[in-house]
């Protein structure tokens, strides 16, 4: 216990020593640091930070010291953690390779695979991007089409992936691939490591509906990829899939702690457009039911939330709670979105024309981002067709 | 705030589930329904009840109690709605002896908590005076004649006022209608002469009644908490009240889902179980969903009111809202998803139904409480 509370004082004073002042202020966007061999920094305080934490290991805490990682207990990462909340500390580096690549990697690789990867991502020197989604193989991956063929001393891939974050910004890229394709449909598929510098690769952004261009198509043509690129065996990458999934949740929820709150609060917002009577109630009364029941339904949310995690602390678990999280807070941002278009009346209909407040703006534009909610990571129908087999065990 | 059960709790709902389904099933509901019995609730369960203890659920260790707390009481109520359990244990426990713990002189308390733990003494509160839930708009008077208290007024929707031995009055001693300030709680034996009571049958096959004080004369010790003051005391009572009936809900909600998704389950139809297709796994699925949201909103209300939490009315409007809504809905569908056979009689789903819209209307509809929401929110 005297340990643990030396350890929790060291970090702590280390963390006031070596944090800039600047790296103490709510994270935004535009200042994230992310990994990779285009990586640049805003401002010289965050490349210092970025390299005073990765020459600790501190970017990975609770990796192996052999392959650069902080090598800490679990106890000690999550007291790193805490005291970086209470300090305020950014994050000094964003990885999907922190969050969700390495830990399958550690799990599934060979030693040469970790040895050559994982310091890698712990540095910030390769940035990672996922590559499972197909133009035909969106909600039913399996029916993955992009093909590796074994020409003896290397996999020829060719094929194209959809919806890769930042491919454009990325170097490796994790994938999906058929290396059987008379097998039934899980068991011919194989995962596997390509540098995106390889000849025959080409990331292509796509712009999305609110303009954005952070995903990117991927083709790959005739690629060559070395076989010791192979995580786990030939036709079980499903498996390896699988695993990582459950550290894609992880990030999920990683993200979610560490997304720049955008929006302000909708009650003041509504204040703001809709303005008030003369006893102190919204002026518009359809609205007003609409912001109370838009409230009563997020405020159950986050007490699901709440109560999951209670489940979990006193292990009493029922199954069915963790099911329906997602469907019901995505359908219900989408419902506050679409409620904050109503309050804004004409000032929430542009993301263009100056005329609009910055704030006005993006809110329009997360309008539209935030139609990918109930798509992306499991669509919405995907969740009731989960909940439908796994909690309410309807017949198939 | 922990919206998990403690093991004496998990325990307590263990036991009153047993209980319930062997003592008191649906059955018994038609019973009382269909020999138009008198009360309105078997006797001998309440004494069952009483023997188990479950009045004293919430008074304090002083007066018999065990000190389950709210989220005890919660999962009794849960079971209750589950089995459609008619019993004075809402009226009498939640309101009536929460007014005299929470308001009475401790004379009061010694006289009463007693008989109410041993089951000797039912209590009703009377609050309601239009067709809509709205406690501020009490215009029952209370008039102080040189020192001799008159009641004279009209209550309605009085939950088990027919059959309770002493009535809780909410009425006006100042101020008018709408003042949150001026009201008063007096406690009126339901024989004193003035009161006439006539019994109201619910669609549910509970009872409540009308009640019209004329010229009621009633003494000053028989006022609980300061005359004039009551607004703390009765919002504290109603509180709870909300929070305890949005827990009856939610068992009588997650029981009528139960038995839909079991038909989905059973029933056959082109040759297969209907519960394969698509269409109502997707409906299954968003009720669930919603029960879920409702469940984790009236279980965190449970434990505000075991924590004292400053936010109490907040959460009893949020939870009310959320489960007047889900059980509105889930009942709904239960009847659908049951084809034809949902609108018969024979099956118990019918009587989900009904106590869903009757439960929808005590202590506030959704409109009520959403309203509420708002001005504790502050627009």
């Amino acid at each position: 216990m005297e340990t643990i509370e030396k350890f929790r004082l060291d970090t702590r004073d280390w963390l006031i020593a070596n944090c800039p002042e600047s790296q103490r202020q709510p994270i935004i966007k535009d200042q994230q640091i992310w990994g990779g061999r285009r990586r640049s920094f805003y401002c010289e305080d965050a490349k210092l930070w970025f390299e005073r934490m990765r020459d600790r290991g501190w970017t990975a805490p609770s990796w192996p010291t052999q392959y650069g990682g902080g090598g800490m207990s679990s106890e000690q990462a999550k007291i790193l953690d805490q005291e970086m909340k209470a300090l305020g500390c950014r994050p000094a580096l964003y990885d999907i390779g922190l969050w969700m690549f390495g830990p399958a990697l550690l799990e599934y690789g060979t030693e040469e695979q970790k040895q050559e990867h994982i310091p890698k991502i712990v540095r910030g020197e390769i940035r990672w991007a996922q590559g499972y989604s197909e133009p035909s193989a969106g909600s039913d991956l399996a029916s993955l089409k992009t093909r590796a063929e074994d020409k003896g001393d290397h996999f020829l891939v060719n094929g194209t992936k959809m919806w890769t974050t930042q491919g454009d910004k990325s170097d490796w890229i994790f994938c999906l691939v058929r290396t059987d394709n008379d097998a039934p449909k899980q068991q011919g598929i194989s995962f596997l490591l390509i540098d995106m510098a390889t000849e025959g690769v080409l990331a292509r952004p796509m712009e999305l509906i609110n303009g954005d261009l952070e995903f990117c198509q991927t083709f790959f043509d005739d690629v060559k990829v070395p076989k010791n690129n192979l995580v786990g065996k030939l036709n079980e990458g499903w498996s390896v899939a699988k695993a990582l999934l459950k550290y894609e949740r992880n990030m999920m929820s990683i993200m979610s702690s560490i997304v720049e709150k955008e929006e302000g609060d909708i009650v003041a917002i509504a204040k703001h457009y809709v303005g008030l009577d003369s006893s102190g109630k919204l002026a518009n009364n359809s609205l007003r039911s609409q912001l109370t029941e838009h409230l009563m339904r997020a405020q159950g949310d986050a007490l699901n939330a709440l109560r999951l995690y209670q489940q979990h602390k006193s292990g009493v678990v029922d199954g069915g709670l963790g099911l329906t999280l997602k469907y019901l807070s995505t359908s219900e941002q989408q419902h506050k979105d679409e409620l904050l278009l109503a309050i804004m009346g004409n000032r929430g209909l542009s993301w263009h024309d100056p005329i609009f407040s910055k704030s006005e703006k993006k809110t329009v534009k997360n309008w539209a981002y935030n139609k990918a909610h109930t798509i992306a990571g499991g669509t919405s129908e995907i969740q009731l067709n989960i909940i439908a087999k796994k909690a309410l065990q309807l017949p198939s | 705030m922990s919206m998990v059960l403690n093991e004496e709790q998990r325990l307590l709902q263990d036991t009153i589930d047993d209980f319930l389904s062997s003592n008191a099933p649906i059955e018994q509901l038609r019973h009382l329904r269909d020999s138009h019995d008198e009360k309105g609730y078997s006797i001998d369960l309440w004494q069952q009840l009483t023997d188990l203890g479950i009045p004293s659920i919430l008074m304090p260790e002083e007066f018999g109690g065990f000190g389950f707390g709210f989220k005890g009481l919660g999962a009794v109520m849960q079971q209750m709605g589950r089995n459609l359990t008619a019993s004075p244990l809402f009226s009498t426990v939640v309101l009536g002896a929460s007014t005299i713990e929470l308001g009475g002189t401790e004379s009061q308390q010694k006289a009463l908590l007693p008989s109410i733990s041993a089951g000797q003494l039912t209590l009703a509160l009377a609050v309601d005076e239009t067709h809509h839930h709205q406690p501020l708009n009490s215009a029952t008077s209370l008039l102080d004649q040189d020192g001799q208290l008159i009641i004279t007024g009209k209550k309605v929707f009085v939950l088990d006022g027919h059959s309770a031995d002493k009535l809780v009055v909410v009425a006006r001693s100042s101020g008018n209608t709408g003042d949150p300030e001026g009201l008063s709680l007096v406690l009126v034996d339901s024989d004193a002469a003035g009161v006439q009571i006539d019994r109201t049958k619910y669609m549910d096959g509970r009872n409540a009644a009308n009640i019209i004080f004329n010229n009621v004369l009633v003494s000053h010790d028989q006022v609980i908490g300061d005359l004039g003051k009551a607004r703390t005391i009765l919002q504290k009572v109603l509180d709870r009240g909300v929070i305890a009936m949005s827990a009856e809900m939610l068992g009588g909600c997650q029981e009528v889902f139960d038995r839909t998704l079991q038909y989905l389950c059973d029933r056959e139809q082109f040759g297969v179980k209907i519960g394969t297709f698509q269409a109502l796994q997707h409906r299954a699925a968003l009720m669930f969903c919603q029960i879920e949201r409702s469940k984790s909103a009236v279980l965190s209300a449970l434990a505000s009111i075991d924590e004292n939490s400053s936010d109490s009315s907040l959460q009893a409007s949020l939870a009310k809202t959320l489960i007047n809504d889900c059980y509105q809905h889930v009942s709904n569908e239960a009847i659908q998803m049951h084809g034809g056979m949902g609108i018969t009689d024979e099956l118990d789903i019918g009587l989900f139904l009904k106590r869903a819209r009757v439960s929808m209307q005590i202590l506030g509809d959704s409109d009520f409480h959403k309203n509420r929401y708002a001005e504790l929110n502050g627009y």
